[in-house]
């Protein structure tokens, strides 16, 4: 996948964007809300188009179906009568028609991936028996059970309780050899230690390619500033920019 | 023995009657049920209720204007709520009047002899036609061809629209067609249950079926049996009781839920001391 230049609404939510997402990347995208961290995904998506500029994908790795997308979870209804391996299965809908039958193939595809994530006694229960944790899981696994080469992932920080974050993580550094991901957050607090490089958004976006501080950038903040951790906590602290 | 024309009558229109409402109520319900919809089905009942009256009036088939006014009400409520923003439950609580309003308006207006009211408000088996159990029928047909065709992508609509859209650009013509379709399944159910009642034809079988699973096609096809073993007591009760056939269903229908839901208790405690 290529350069991505976009900028789209009437008011304008992101302006004059430009960045690349290489194979493999794992790349966190930052700011505050409203700043159009998800506009950016919708973009991507195609749920939106780009008012100016344009996507381009480099089709030999991705032809634009092969995008995996774990939405935050407010978007389905988790009251609804649909089970794990329905909806694990549903993330196939996007290589079949809409008269779609699910081959014997697919329905073992959606148990591998459903092993994977360790909802094997899960398969036949309904979205709304499982608690948050396992809900992202299974949403998770409809995002990869295409084989993405791009996985978005919309604030998994949302839904997840602590226990299950860092197994989470972990799984997604697992996925990370297979895909690249673009991970939306709310802040650097939630933000995994496993991504490789930062992309803060806020109308415009700027790209920092690694961790990294500088004196430099601890005198921006304008007054003196201690951060605060225990040494086993991983951290990273980003260049200033305006 | 030898069944006279009336005997005939009863057995034919009952058992068709009976097996088309519960095929397309249960299909169209379950919908309905899970996806929440049970306040605009309310509303595209009633504002259909303003077609009659004008069919009326103009001297054509009542229900082909309960058709029309019925898709119009449900796509005018999708309309209002996601172009105009008006909140949609203010929407159908508008269209759902308007549409009584006008019926009443124009059956007044009515000249001639004033059509059987109670009959449209409350539903009647002696007053349905053979075309009307055709029709029924045919839409048996196509709701179960539809439903069996497009399963997958109806159910994750249903679920997640925001995720449908990343992968398919006929989110918007499923949604309205199906709303099309679950209007026109309420509107040919008018005759046998009502204006007033036809609503809770659609509710009531898929509830009963949801106290046992929460699977989507075996919802479908306990709805279509709950529904089948209402509307044929019901029949069969009014007939012999002499009592008004719509709300001997609706009754019916209500006592098996209760006794269901009864059973779902007693069921729930046994798997816990199992435990």
């Amino acid at each position: 996948m290529h350069s991505l230049s976009a900028s789209y609404g009437a008011v304008t939510v992101l302006n004059d964007v430009n960045f690349t997402v290489s194979e493999n990347d794992f790349i966190g995208v930052i700011g505050p809300n409203g700043g159009g961290k998800t506009t950016l995904l919708k973009i991507i998506l195609g749920l939106l188009k780009p008012v100016k500029g344009e996507i381009v994908f480099n089709t030999e790795l991705l032809d634009g179906n092969r995008i995996g997308y774990l939405p935050q979870m407010s978007t389905g209804d988790i009251n609804y009568p649909v089970t794990v391996n329905d909806i694990v299965l549903s993330g196939l809908m996007i290589r079949k028609g809409i008269i779609s039958r699910m081959t014997s193939s697919d329905k073992k595809k959606a148990r591998m991936v459903i092993d994977e994530l360790g909802l094997s006694e899960m398969s036949g229960s309904t979205i709304n028996e499982l608690s948050g944790g396992q809900m992202q899981r299974v949403f998770l696994g409809r995002a990869i059970i295409g084989d993405p080469k791009l996985l978005l992932l919309d604030e998994p920080g949302n839904f997840v309780d602590t226990t299950f974050e860092n197994d989470f993580y972990e799984k997604l550094r697992d996925l990370n050899k297979r895909m690249a991901i673009l991970m939306v957050s709310h802040d650097v607090g939630t933000i995994s230690a496993h991504i490789k490089s930062f992309a803060c958004v806020n109308r415009s976006l700027h790209y920092h390619p690694s961790h990294e501080i500088t004196d430099e950038d601890l005198l921006a903040y304008g007054c003196p500033i201690q951060l605060v951790t225990h040494g086993a906590v991983p951290h990273t602290v980003l260049k200033h920019h305006k | 023995m030898e069944a006279n024309i009336f005997q005939y009558d009863f057995i034919v229109k009952g058992l068709l009657g009976a097996i088309f409402a519960s095929i397309t109520a249960g299909l169209a319900g379950s919908y309905v049920v899970s996806k929440r919809m049970v306040f605009l089905s309310g509303g595209i009942t009633h504002a259909s209720f303003g077609g009659i009256g004008i069919g009326y009036f103009l001297g054509i088939n009542p229900v082909v204007g309960a058709a029309v006014f019925g898709i119009m009400a449900a796509l005018g409520v999708e309309y209002l709520s996601v172009k105009q923003k008006i909140r949609e439950d203010s929407a159908i609580g508008i269209l759902w009047a308007f549409g009584m309003a006008i019926g009443i308006i124009f059956i007044y207006l009515t000249p001639g002899y004033t059509p059987n009211l109670m009959s449209y408000l409350f539903g009647s088996i002696l007053t349905v036609t053979n075309a009307d159990l055709i029709a029924l029928g045919t839409m048996s047909l196509i709701l179960i061809l539809y439903f069996s065709i497009f399963y997958r992508t109806i159910l994750y609509i249903s679920f997640d629209e925001v995720f449908a859209r990343t992968y398919s650009s006929y989110v918007n013509l499923f949604k309205y067609f199906t709303t099309s379709l679950i209007a026109l399944t309420i509107v040919l159910n008018i005759r046998m249950a009502g204006v007033v009642l036809v609503i809770s034809l659609l509710t009531i079988p898929p509830n009963i079926a949801m106290l046992f699973t929460k699977i989507y096609f075996k919802i479908v096809v306990w709805s279509i049996l709950a529904g089948f073993a209402g509307t044929a007591t019901g029949y069969v009760i009014s007939y012999f009781a002499g009592i008004p056939v719509g709300a001997t269903i609706i009754f019916t229908l209500v006592i098996i839920w209760v006794i269901a839901k009864g059973i779902s208790q007693l069921l729930m405690i046994l798997s816990k001391r199992k435990k």
